[in-house]
């Protein structure tokens, strides 16, 4: 750990910083927002950023730091903010993370950095993530470039998927002088960070700037080609010559309920429904020839109360849904979205239907959806997952009328990649088995983290695989032991 | 980018293409599909692929004009391009030596089905051909099916070429004819495909349809294709597109096919009042594009 701590920008003792409120991030007005696609958060300023960095007590000992799934150097960073150094910021920052714009804009800092954070034990934490977003912006819009001259080393390797865990892996190979070749398989690169997240939480501009940071540091993207279908990983070794491969292709394919219904039309996977907004343009109709069920007007429900699906119900509303509801098993303690999220969907009008589980959809005349009967839902023992298990409440049936249904209750594993690939094992759930430490498969010279690993997690957790992917990848080519 | 190599009408309306994509023309077995958008505001569409040539590096694919991607596409010649067409996706046709195999498409689905048709006979199958179309000069792909057939038989809606009737007429006389079938492939309308399937449960003849629901990604991640079989989701793009015939509700494929009808026709109207327009802006994009791809070379 860094030792060196520089002599403090900041004038003010710390029992006085501890008064300092928490900068407010400013965002659209909910009235506004509803009716586009914009993002929410605006950003802070560079003085709403310096008077927030000042609230930062310098720890000795930064847990904010040790709490970051890639090991950011939180209080370096936020002192060179202090001292108005935004570029020697962005650069720290970079050290330990390629995509500091998406993840100060969608990783949950309230798990992680800001969990650790001193201030949040006596109150409320410093806005870990909001200067991160700053100094990402800024970096950004001053065009900044902190592009390492590392010597090549003459060996290749191929990332398979172009997601977070794919461009960290990415990021940190090619800073080591190796050759970098990421394939996607979509037309557009970035993974669930444009096909999963919304415009209005994170923009599509901010991923294609921060993809072009990449190619700039020499990471070179190929797009329509499906590992598995279009090249196989014994074809990346034997005929192109790879020396190594990171398979980071994501959870990938969308769970049903498996409950009367669901083909109905107007019954949707949170997948299909994002991916028809964020990487089709559906809200953009006709202009854009992708169309989605018209939402004017109708009364629209998402099943789950993840991130997924408070993204999916505020797109909903932004499309002009009349009723909005998250329909949702436990309560919304256990709820695993982001508390800033569901403040936001609150603010914007979504009704939280919690303790509630649909156990049938219901055709209406045509054979479009019509309605969802929902069982109500009290929370038992708990589970393995350690939150308490709802169990349904006999004879509590009731029916809600509904046009559209998005089902977000989880991923489960994409079989492309293991089953064209012999010899990679898979666990039971049929995720690859990677070393949690190194992210070895059993595969010689493949690496795998991310969601095809640990099933459904974050942008961050994903980046943090893909950075210890890129050091053992790192040792193996350089010490060519399996 | 995907360069157009050829663009030829084969049928009024039913254009074919040769376009350069040289790893999927390696990878490509019978039965697999690509999907293609056209430019950067287009769709996503799935199209099979009716052969391939791994040394050219190109595949083909016959496209009928229906909505207004298709229209767009088929107004495309060679020399153009495609900004986005990947693949080879879906699971191949499974081709053993079955014995006697019924080999049918209606109307473009002959074109889906002459790859299948190919790899049977080569696998020392007996194969009758069915082919059917509405009227003469929409059969497509005869001579090159006849090469292929053992028996080949071709209808027409309005008895202008062939036979006058529908494709699941010769099949019923095939079966009448006393000849043992191992396998029927179908490949057509969702209401063709659907008679067959009756017809051959009686019997008990396997049957094999390739199914066409409305696709996005194509890899299994959204499950917008799924496919009622045997009563559980199932999605056309990783477990299919073809499924045992048997199996498959065909109600609901076609109710989810109709999901965007209204949304289509809004787009085909927009299509038809200005397509040449359209037709320039997907041509002069692809020039921008080729213009910044060649700059960073």
């Amino acid at each position: 750990m860094n030792e060196t701590v520089p002599q403090s920008a900041n004038p003010l003792p710390l029992r006085e910083r501890m008064k300092l409120p928490r900068q407010q991030m400013p965002e659209q007005p909910a009235a506004d927002r509803v009716l586009n696609f914009h993002e929410v958060n605006l950003g802070y300023s560079a003085e709403l950023a310096q008077q927030e960095a000042r609230r930062c007590l310098e720890c000795q000992k930064p847990a904010c730091m040790n709490n970051c799934p890639v090991g950011v150097k939180v209080r370096e960073f936020v002192q060179l903010i202090m001292a108005g150094d935004f570029s020697g910021a962005a650069a720290i920052i970079r050290e330990d993370n390629v995509l500091p714009a998406v993840t100060g804009r969608v990783c949950p800092q309230e798990d992680h950095c800001e969990a650790g954070c001193v201030l949040h034990k006596k109150g409320v934490s410093l806005g870990i993530g909001y200067l991160e977003r700053f100094v990402a912006d800024y970096e950004q819009r001053m065009a900044i470039r902190h592009v390492p001259n590392t010597a090549p080393t003459g060996m290749k390797v191929a990332i398979v998927g172009s997601g977070p865990s794919g461009l960290s892996a990415a990021g940190d190979l090619v800073q080591k002088g190796h050759k970098v070749h990421v394939f996607e398989a979509l037309h557009e690169l970035g993974g669930v960070l444009v096909y999963g997240i919304p415009e209005f939480r994170l923009p599509k501009q901010i991923i294609r700037e921060q993809i072009a940071y990449m190619q700039g540091m020499g990471v070179e993207f190929e797009t329509d080609v499906v590992v598995g279908r279009t090249v196989t990983i014994n074809e990346l070794f034997d005929e192109e010559a790879y020396d190594a491969v990171f398979v980071g292709t994501g959870a990938g394919s969308p769970l049903f309920m498996e409950i009367p219904g669901e083909h109905l039309n107007g019954v949707y996977s949170a997948n299909e429904f994002l991916t028809r907004i964020n990487l089709m343009h559906a809200y953009e109709f006709p202009r854009y020839d992708q169309p989605i069920v018209d939402l004017r007007g109708k009364d629209v429900a998402v099943i789950g109360g993840g991130n997924t699906a408070l993204d999916t119900i505020r797109s909903a509303v932004r499309l002009g849904a009349r009723k909005a509801y998250v329909l949702y098993r436990r309560s919304e303690a256990e709820m695993p979205a982001r508390i800033e999220e569901v403040n936001h969907a609150r603010q914007e009008g979504v009704d939280f239907r919690l303790l509630t589980s649909p156990v049938e959809f219901l055709p209406d005349s045509k054979g479009w959806l019509g309605g969802v009967r929902c069982v109500r839902m009290e929370l038992g023992e708990a589970d393995a997952s350690g939150r308490r298990r709802p169990i349904p409440i006999p004879d509590s049936e009731f029916d809600l009328p509904l046009s559209v249904a998005v089902i977000a209750v989880g991923t489960s594993a994409n079989p492309v990649i293991q089953s064209t690939t012999p010899g990679l094992a898979t666990n039971k759930r049929g995720y690859i088995e990677a070393d949690p430490a190194s992210q070895r498969t059993s595969r010689k010279g493949v690496f795998a983290g991310g969601d095809i690993v640990t099933g459904s997690a974050t942008v961050i957790l994903a980046m943090a695989a893909g950075r210890r992917a890129a050091k053992s990848i790192h040792e193996y080519l350089t010490t060519g032991q399996w | 980018m995907f360069p157009v190599l050829e663009a030829q009408f084969i049928a009024p309306g039913i254009k074919r293409f040769v376009l350069q994509a040289p790893r999927i023309a390696r990878k490509q077995q019978p039965g697999q599909f690509v999907i293609l958008r056209l430019h950067e505001h287009g769709e996503r569409i799935p199209l099979t692929i009716e052969r391939s040539d791994p040394h050219e590096g190109t595949i083909s694919i016959v496209v009928q004009s229906v909505g207004k991607t298709t229209h767009l596409l088929n107004s495309l010649e060679a020399g153009d391009a495609i900004l986005d067409v990947v693949g080879p996706l879906g699971k191949p046709s499974a081709i053993e030596k079955f014995g006697t195999v019924v080999v049918m498409g209606g109307g473009v689905g002959a074109a889906m089905a002459f790859p299948t048709a190919v790899a049977l006979k080569r696998a020392g199958n007996r194969v009758i051909s069915i082919i059917g179309a509405r009227t003469r000069e929409m059969v497509i792909l005869e001579k090159e099916l006849r090469e292929v057939s053992d028996r080949l038989m071709v209808t027409t809606d309005d008895g202008s070429y062939g036979d006058k009737g529908l494709v699941i007429d010769k099949l019923r006389q095939v079966i009448v004819e006393g000849t043992r079938i191992h396998l029927v492939l179908a490949v057509g309308p969702i209401p063709m495909m659907k008679a067959v399937a009756e017809i051959t449960r009686g019997p008990c003849i396997p049957t094999m349809v390739s199914l066409n629901p409305i696709m996005i990604d194509g890899t299994g991640m959204c499950g917008g294709c799924r496919v009622l079989v045997e009563g559980k989701s199932r999605f056309a793009c990783v477990d299919g597109p073809e499924f045992d015939a048997h199996s498959v509700n065909f109600d609901v494929l076609m109710q989810r096919n109709a999901m965007y009808r209204a949304a289509e026709q809004e787009s085909m109207a927009e299509f038809q009042r200005e397509a040449e327009s359209q037709t320039e802006i997907v041509r002069r994009a692809q020039g921008e594009l080729c213009a910044v791809e060649g700059s960073r070379r």
